[in-house]
């Protein structure tokens, strides 16, 4: 993608019927590090990759609590996560006040896509940088879905945003029929698989990945490290019998807070901008 | 109060109109006990079908219970116009439920506690509706049942009654009733406090409907009338103890 005369406002439509200030937004997610998400019939999974500043700093939160039952997992500009993240939960607990029931993920999730479309038909205003996944239940079940700066939300089984994510969404392709059916325990693995995925060579350990679980009659929480290393060390105890070759025996040093480029090329911005994990 | 005020030129104001603001004072037509439990496949709730003005049995074809939405049903006793601008905002809300078209809907629960907020901030404002609604409604094999009063006072039980019905019928209901009572079962037991209301308080009228709901839907029945005895001994000669008093 590159630079063009359509490309100032999000209010100018280029010829070929593109919004470029919405497109560039949609890119600024694949730059944020790895959030992924799965779901059962009766649980969701999200689960995201600890990225710092440097060394120095602790990891970045992807992933919020908006209520028990739902939960959202982000990647691009954390700022307007948290905003958002906000926003949610606000609208969650007017719900709960009024209704003294959980809002539904769905109806949540149109809340939030009307809310990010405004900002795509306003001159003054920009798209939310962030890509949310949100995990939640509602009377049928468990629901995931994605949001985009776009203002367009769509219901998946499993998806992966963020940078590497396509490593996690060939995973997650193969194994995705079985998802609906799948236990918690084997939704947990599946989903810490495909984390490994997008580290490509970095030995996976727990204090590299955040997963949170919600389900039926488990309300949203965080995983601690050591049911998270627990779940590693059933797979990772045989490096060389796993069935993606290139997966190294070899162990490379964990590079700590590594930027990696956009997959998709990028828009020339080799580094990762500060303000995005 | 509202008032308005304009300057002048001259620099001083003055108050060219003051309204007392539209309250509700004291009810006008009312309704009066809604008796309704909790039986075997879901609720009954019982009320005649009169409405009061002032000591005047004026109106006598009211209905005081409404289905809402697909699970619930509302009953209400006091003033009737606020009971229909109660069922109005409710409209609202079950068309907009109903319009987001996702499998997802308001249960007896969440419009219990709906109407309960509506009926705290309105006394909040000093200018209440001027009810006691009676929320009953099965939702995926769960009865529920609860009460709302015109103060904002609002809970959840096996049975309950309004108005007259509180002194009259809550004791009767206290002995008679317990779980799963057959449908048969739970109609005797509201026209046994049907009849004791009618007996004793002046502003019932002999024309009830029962209102039943289960997980299949609401069905409120024809409007009917209790037999009614009033050859008691009693009855006969009431100033036999006590000659010339009233």
């Amino acid at each position: 993608m590159f630079r063009n005369q359509y490309d100032t406002d999000v209010t100018t439509w280029s010829p070929t019927g593109r919004l470029f200030q919405v497109e560039y937004a949609m890119e600024a997610v694949k730059q944020g590090s790895a959030a992924i998400g799965l779901r059962s019939r009766s649980h969701v999974v999200l689960a995201c990759v600890n990225k710092a500043q440097s060394e120095l700093s602790s990891h970045q939160r992807k992933i919020f609590k908006v209520d028990d039952h739902i939960g959202v997992a982000i990647a691009g500009l954390t700022a307007d996560g948290r905003v958002l993240s906000r926003y949610m939960r606000s609208e969650s607990i007017n719900h709960s006040f009024t209704y003294e029931s959980p809002l539904p993920v769905g109806r949540l999730v149109v809340h939030l896509a009307d809310k990010a479309q405004v900002c795509t038909q306003r001159s003054w205003k920009r798209p939310y940088g962030v890509g949310l996944l949100v995990g939640g239940l509602d009377e049928s079940g468990a629901h995931l879905y994605y949001n985009c700066p776009s203002g367009n939300y769509f219901e998946y089984q499993a998806f992966a945003i963020g940078s590497r994510s396509q490593a996690a969404k060939t995973y997650l392709e193969r194994r995705f029929e079985s998802f609906q059916e799948s236990s918690r325990e084997d939704l947990i693995k599946d989903a810490i698989m495909a984390i490994r995925e997008t580290l490509q060579g970095e030995t996976l350990k727990s204090s590299l990945c955040t997963v949170s679980v919600l389900g039926v009659d488990e309300p949203f929480h965080f995983l601690d490290q050591e049911s998270i290393q627990k779940v590693i060390d059933t797979f990772e105890k045989v490096p060389e019998e796993e069935e993606d070759a290139g997966e190294g025996e070899a162990e490379p040093e964990a590079a700590t807070g590594a930027a990696g480029t956009g997959e998709q090329g990028g828009s020339g911005d080799q580094d990762v901008a500060p303000m995005e994990i | 109060m509202t008032t308005f005020t304009v300057p002048i030129d001259n620099g001083d104001s003055v108050k060219i109109a003051e309204e007392e603001s539209q309250r509700t004072l004291y009810p006008y037509v009312t309704g009066t006990s809604i008796v309704a439990i909790k039986y075997k496949d879901g609720v009954l709730m019982a009320s005649d079908m009169g409405g009061s003005y002032g000591s005047t049995l004026r109106y006598k074809n009211i209905e005081r219970v409404k289905a809402i939405g697909k699970h619930s049903l509302l009953g209400a006793s006091g003033e009737i116009s606020d009971f229909q601008e109660i069922l109005r905002y409710l409209d609202e809300l079950t068309l907009n439920d109903n319009m987001w078209d996702d499998g997802n809907s308001l249960g007896p629960k969440e419009i219990h506690n709906y109407l309960t907020r509506v009926m705290y901030n309105r006394r909040n404002k000093f200018n209440p509706l001027w009810n006691t609604l009676v929320l009953g409604g099965v939702k995926n094999g769960k009865s529920y049942l609860g009460m709302v009063s015109m103060i904002g006072v609002s809970f959840e039980d096996d049975h309950v009654a309004t108005g007259f019905g509180n002194h009259l019928a809550r004791p009767i209901l206290r002995d008679e009733w317990h779980a799963d009572l057959s449908f048969e079962d739970g109609v005797k037991l509201l026209e046994k406090c049907m009849r004791v209301l009618l007996y004793r308080d002046r502003s019932a009228i002999n024309k009830l409907q029962i209102a039943k709901i289960t997980e299949e839907g609401v069905t409120v029945s024809q409007p009917y009338s209790l037999k009614t005895f009033w050859e008691f001994s009693s009855f006969h000669n009431p100033t036999a103890g006590a000659e010339g008093s009233w």
